[in-house]
């Protein structure tokens, strides 16, 4: 069991080291490409890339939002910007050095920031010592939910959660309006409408 | 083991070679066929992760990637097709909103 769990956790590092490569390499094609439908093409590729990763680091959940909402939504949504918008980008006036290096500060500041995180998946990590514990053992006594994904959900992160349900209301009431403008006028039904009404 | 590691590692050539074709694709249907083509490979990858770490239960979501997949395929088409994804196209004249 040892040595074979030891070389799945090789298998499972070398996969991810390539396929980080991989994204690093079509971010590039993404920042060089001046015709937009392949960007949107290497968009979806980048986020399956991302799915996978994610997969391979064992959170099956995240990765198949990331599948659905980056691969699936993302590209059809782009492909409708590209309709309304046109197919090339043009040539920037500047060169983009400041952005550049500000881009480059910034992942430099959040991976030195990640050196103070524990290791990956590692037990004695602060949150496996008395956070997650603390909510198996006293979460259905404080709370009265028998089931502690919900518990932690809905009562200790409620207002989190309340927080969360806002936004989603929010972005579907921008959705409806924006949608409800675009729909072409029929006078006849309209006028059935308005009398409804 | 030694199988699940081939299997990993001829996934992942193919998949360096789909993402050179698309970055040097020189007509916009190369992208397109390489990501239909990485999305299934995506999707094999799932599944073989799923077993390598001894926990088959979620290899349903290769579905979810399957229809994903079509999803983006027939946008594309679509939008060449007609230039526009709101088209309705000409058998569903009936049904537009």
């Amino acid at each position: 069991m040892g040595t074979g769990s030891r070389s799945v956790i090789i298998l499972e590092e070398l996969t991810a080291v390539v396929l980080l490569t991989l994204m690093g390499a079509a971010a590039i094609g993404i920042a060089r490409q001046r015709n937009l439908f392949g960007v949107v093409m290497l968009g979806g590729i980048y986020s399956f890339l991302m799915a996978t990763v994610l997969v391979v680091l064992d959170a099956v959940d995240v990765a198949m939002t990331e599948a659905a909402v980056g691969a699936g939504i993302s590209t059809v949504l782009l492909l409708g910007a590209i309709h309304l918008t046109g197919g090339t980008e043009s040539k920037p006036i500047h060169r983009p050095w400041l952005p550049l290096f500000v881009v480059a500060v910034t992942g430099a500041m959040l991976v030195y920031g990640t050196l103070g995180l524990p290791a990956f998946s590692d037990p004695k990590a602060p949150i496996h010592q008395h956070v997650a514990p603390r909510y198996l053992t006293e979460g259905p006594e404080k709370t009265g939910v028998p089931n502690v994904v919900t518990a932690v959900l809905a009562s200790y992160r409620s207002f989190d959660t309340l927080g969360e349900t806002f936004v989603v209301f929010t972005a579907g009431i921008g959705v409806i309006a924006l949608l409800r403008r675009r729909t072409p006028r029929r006078p006849r039904e309209h006028d059935q409408e308005d009398r409804k009404s | 083991m030694m199988m699940y590691a081939a299997v990993i590692g001829a996934l992942l050539v193919a998949l360096c070679l789909l993402l050179t074709r698309a970055l040097l694709g020189p007509t916009v249907f190369d992208r397109a066929l390489a990501a239909n083509a990485i999305g299934t490979l995506a999707m094999l990858l799932l599944a073989i992760f799923q077993f390598v770490g001894g926990r088959p239960e979620f290899v349903d979501l290769a579905l979810v990637y399957g229809l994903l997949n079509v999803v983006g395929t027939i946008a594309v088409q679509k939008f060449f097709r007609y230039g526009d994804l709101g088209e309705p196209g000409v058998a569903d004249e009936e049904h537009r909103l």
